[in-house]
């Protein structure tokens, strides 16, 4: 059992925790932990010597995720004065059952897959593909705009995972792009909760159709 | 060089706009940036720019052309623009529920235009499938504001839509990116379209095609293939004309480029089979579901927005089939482009003077605003593939490929999606042109009506003639998908 | 002595050790709450006293019972009497009964034990004791698949299929796989509250009928036979704590006196552990235990799929 594998458990719990946890905050300090430790996995998952990028990208996504994200979150969970998400389509406990299969989906498809090249650990690519496979899920199973955006927030978490996973080096510029434009996504989608706050009293996008408008 | 002021041009353009308060400057600002972006992809066609940052960005023609294309709906969408801008009331009243809504500040909204084309050009200069991803994601941000320009609760749910589902796509293709890393892990800097094009033997294939997939989903989600449309007809129904006719004519293009990049690998790397495969499937199953939803569609914008989703899968039907049907995918394309722009901006038209998007309000455009009317009918023609427009030519090349390749079931049922899509649509909008008008004879501006009737007029004139640099461009681009 | 004689003097000793100071431990449970609270708190040996008190009493049966009433506390007592002898009192021995596969056994005793329990419940007739029964029977199906579950992640783990072999095999390798303990000590110790009758599923002093679950379906038995219910349960308490205690600290000196005293020692920590938790929680609404076993499961599931995925 080395220090890849048991952040990765940690990782895969993680996401049962937020599977399992209703009350937003607790999700929001969940995916905050979260993305911090992704942020750390491409210093341990390296081939090459670290170079000054690496740090500097670790500390960025670090930054991000760690603590952007969460300060947006919550400015935006106190905007909206919602504090838990009270009728999901898929109730809690179904949704630890799902997780588990997922997981087990997971495993099972990452004992059949051929990698062509040294990777991390052998549990790294099936906790990735459990990450993203809880982001989607909880994207499609909450009815709370502010879940679903921390189910995105998962889901890039589990494509990070996966890139570190595999060791994969993508240039600096190509990194720096992408953690901007998913810092945007976040941004532009933290706007739009106000707004829908604002223009229908919640933020049940299930509701959104509907019209209680007010202006 | 030209290639930075390319993409830096609009970008400027676009911050600056977003500080000038002086309303005359900044509509000048955005008419004079899309022409000097047209002006500087025009002389790209004259001499070839010469790749920049370590050739990550560089045009080849598959790129040139579709730059071209957005640069030419964009100068109309910004002449259409400054029209409907000044003709757009502050605070008006939403035609099926009553409310009042305001409107998206217009500083924010020329940025927005102009950074969205800065994104655009940055998709199709692209070389590197890194950039290419950042690029693709950064046009979804740049179009959001846009969408919701119209500040009520519709286009919010509309906006909410476009931003969440089409970021998951595109997150999904990022992961296929990664996958293409993994399957080209022999090739050093192995997300460069050169390097990966001339190494490509080395390909692991087995993970190219789970990249391949997942280029499919990622992008194919925000370029519209069924199942994965569902954000489509919502953002075109709710952002306002001249916004759906880029989307339509230039976003999904974007997109649709992302695919096209990858599969041009599996074409030189010989894995062509499956992705092709997969290329026509979606292509018809994107026409049948089309098909279905234009046949009940009320609203007519939404109606436009579902043939978007049947062109998108044309589109990929011929990438798919190969030969001259790419000849034909690339022609579609750009015949697509000019007549779905050309009809969203009739329809922004139709709705200035009607206040509704409901088809069976609107009766008797010829007699009340003939122009728009002519435009209307002949944009029916044009979309549906009749003679002479260009997407006839097109349609049926696709189709003349399919045959005489033994393709029979796709001809048939190729077919028999067209008809079904034509009587649907000709139904709707013959319906809305003809019939007793319900108010008296009007003029609409010339700048609503010029900047569509050339758009129109273009793909007129390509399907009866094709001119020899764009003969020769699109020769190029088949060979780079292994026809001949 | 020869090696048999070892062996059947280890046994027996653990064996009794088990017997003897089971009721121990419910004592130590209640003086760490009783410090928390910042109380005096009854004596360690008070369950000592009671069971001697009631053992001394006579039995009162309500004329609407029958047989099946009566049999219960026995069959209870002898299950639980059973299960202690299928566990080791330390990894450095077997188990007095040892064999293949019977961690099943293990689970099925206290299967038996709690079908009866609650087939006296409703014997009685009362409706409270059947919404207990009901309660129990709740809990007890969702807390066996996380129980089986974490029991099978320990056999994959340490390629055995016995208690005692687990044992053994634990502390030979001790925390071979930490991630893996430490999910199955998880899950041990929420199974353990649930099937105990602890906070957070069940609060033993509670005296609302209308929010007892355990407690409940024993309210009728009087004398000798609420005593054995009573020593039933400290042994079902000692039995799942040796479980926690050898997975979670699997030592091994060489010394089969320190071994026990340092099982022993763990089993009582175990219980003070349990006061604390006793002491900062409240119980769970009725309708949030089946999330907690639920998520209870789902760590022994991911235990198992990482010992079986493992390398």
């Amino acid at each position: 059992m080395n220090l890849p594998d048991s952040i990765m458990i940690f990782l895969i719990l993680t996401n049962l925790s937020l599977l399992a946890s209703s009350r937003l905050n607790a999700c929001i300090k969940t995916v905050a932990i979260q993305g911090i430790i992704v942020g750390f996995l491409p210093l341990i998952a390296t081939k090459c010597p670290l170079t000054i990028y690496s740090y500097l990208l670790a500390i960025l996504i670090i930054t991000v995720k760690g603590i952007l994200f969460p300060y947006l979150l919550r400015y935006t969970l106190r905007s909206v004065d919602v504090r838990r998400e009270i009728e999901p389509f898929i109730g809690y406990g179904a949704s630890i059952i799902i997780g588990v299969i997922a997981l087990i989906m997971s495993f099972w498809l990452c004992r059949h897959i051929t990698f062509p090249e040294p990777i991390l650990s052998y549990t790294a690519p099936a906790a990735a593909f459990f990450t993203i496979f809880c982001g989607l899920f909880l994207i499609v199973s909450r009815v709370k705009a502010l879940t679903q955006v921390i189910g995105y927030v998962v889901f890039e978490n589990g494509i990070y995972m996966f890139g570190s996973a595999m060791l994969i080096e993508q240039s600096f510029l190509v990194e720096l792009g992408i953690i901007l434009d998913v810092f945007v996504v976040v941004f532009i989608m933290g706007i739009m909760m106000f707004h829908i706050s604002r223009a229908f009293d919640h933020i049940d996008t299930n509701k959104l159709g509907e019209s209680e408008k007010k202006g | 060089m030209i290639l930075a002021l390319l993409i830096l041009v609009p970008a400027v353009g676009g911050v600056a706009a977003f500080f000038i308060s002086q309303v005359f400057l900044r509509r000048t600002l955005l008419i004079s940036t899309t022409v000097v972006h047209a002006a500087l992809t025009a002389s790209c066609w004259m001499q070839r720019p010469d790749p920049i940052l370590y050739k990550w960005l560089a045009l080849d023609p598959v790129g040139l052309l579709f730059l071209s294309v957005s640069s030419l709906l964009f100068i109309a969408a910004s002449i259409y623009a400054i029209g409907y801008l000044r003709n757009e009331p502050k605070e008006q009243q939403d035609s099926d529920e009553g409310f009042f809504f305001t409107n998206t500040p217009e500083n924010i909204f020329i940025a927005c235009l102009q950074l969205f084309l800065a994104t655009m050009s940055l998709v199709c200069a692209s070389q590197h499938f890194g950039m290419l991803w950042v690029a693709i994601e950064a046009t979804t941000l740049a179009s959001a504001p846009l969408i919701y320009f119209h500040r009520h609760h519709r286009s919010l749910e509309a906006t909410w839509k476009y931003v969440l589902i089409c970021s998951i796509g595109i997150g999904l293709a990022l992961l296929g990116t990664l996958m293409l890393t993994v399957s080209a892990s022999k090739i050093e800097d192995n997300l460069m379209l050169p390097k990966l094009l001339e190494n490509c033997q080395l390909v692991n294939p087995a993970w190219l095609d789970a990249a391949f997939i997942l280029f499919l989903v990622g992008y194919g989600t925000k370029m519209g293939l069924a199942p994965l449309h569902t954000w489509l007809p919502a953002a075109h129904g709710e952002s306002p004309s001249l916004v759906s006719a880029l989307l339509s004519g230039a976003l999904l293009n974007c997109s649709f480029l992302g695919i096209l990049r990858l599969h041009q690998v599996c074409v030189y790397s010989g894995h062509s089979g499956f992705s092709a495969k997969l290329l026509v499937f979606f292509g018809l199953f994107s026409m049948a579901v089309a098909a279905v939803f234009i046949i009940a569609q009320k609203d007519f914008k939404r109606m436009l927005a579902y043939s978007s989703v049947e062109h998108m899968g044309i589109l990929s039907l011929g990438i798919g089939l190969g030969g001259t049907a790419v000849f034909a995918s690339m022609y579609h394309l750009i015949n697509h482009s000019l007549t779905k722009g050309m009809l969203f901006l009739a329809a922004g038209n139709i709705i200035a003077f009607y206040k509704t998007r409901t088809s069976s309000d609107v009766k008797g455009i010829l007699h009340r605003i003939p122009a728009t009317g002519v435009l209307w009918t002949a944009g029916l023609f044009a979309i549906a593939g009749f003679p002479p427009f260009g997407l006839f030519v097109s349609e049926f090349m696709i189709f003349k490929n399919a045959f005489d390749n033994g393709h029979f079931l796709i001809c048939s049922i190729f077919l028999g999606l067209l008809a079904i899509i034509f009587a649907g649509m000709a139904y709707t909008m013959l319906n809305m042109a003809q019939g007793e008008p319900s108010g008296k004879v009007e003029k609409e501006s010339k700048l609503s009506i010029l900047p569509p009737a050339c758009l129109g007029l273009l793909t007129l004139v390509l399907g009866l003639y094709i001119p020899d640099f764009l003969l020769e461009t699109l020769n190029q681009i088949s060979v780079l998908f292994g026809a001949l | 002595m020869n090696d048999f004689g070892t062996f059947l003097f280890r046994a027996h000793a653990g064996f009794l050790a088990a017997l003897i100071l089971a009721p121990l431990i419910p004592g130590v449970i209640n003086r760490t709450k009783a410090v928390f609270a910042g109380r005096q708190g009854p004596p360690l040996l008070q369950l000592y006293y009671d069971l001697f008190k009631l053992l001394r009493k006579g039995t009162v049966y309500s004329r609407t019972t029958s047989w099946v009433f009566r049999a219960a506390p026995v069959v209870t007592l002898s299950a639980c009497i059973g299960v202690l002898m299928l566990i080791p009192c330390t990894g450095a021995s077997p188990a007095l009964i040892s064999f293949q596969g019977d961690i099943i056994l293990f689970a099925y005793f206290f299967g038996i034990a709690r079908f009866f329990t609650v087939s006296a419940a409703l014997d009685t007739g009362s409706s409270f004791e059947g919404m207990g029964a009901s309660r129990e029977v709740l809990y007890a199906a969702l807390a066996e698949p996380a129980f089986l579950l974490s029991l099978s992640a320990l056999a994959c783990l340490n390629s055995k299929i016995s208690l005692s072999g687990i044992f053994i095999a634990s502390t030979e390798h001790p925390f071979a796989n930490i991630a893996v303990i430490a999910l199955v000590a998880v899950t041990l110790v929420i199974v353990l509250l649930t099937e105990n009758c602890r906070v957070p599923a069940d609060d033993p002093n509670t005296h609302l009928e209308l929010t007892m679950i355990h407690e409940v379906m024993v309210l009728d038995y009087s004398g000798p036979d609420f005593a054995y219910i009573l020593y039933a349960s400290a042994l079902k308490l000692w039995a799942f704590a040796s479980i926690v205690v050898a997975v979670a600290l699997p030592l091994r000196t060489g010394s089969f006196i320190t071994d026990s005293l340092i099982f022993i020692f763990g089993i009582l920590a175990g219980a003070v552990v349990v006061g604390i938790i006793e002491s900062t929680m409240a119980r769970f609404r009725l309708d949030k235990i089946p999330k907690l076993l639920i998520a209870a499961a789902a760590l022994s599931a991911t235990a198992l799929l990482l010992t079986l995925t493992r390398g």
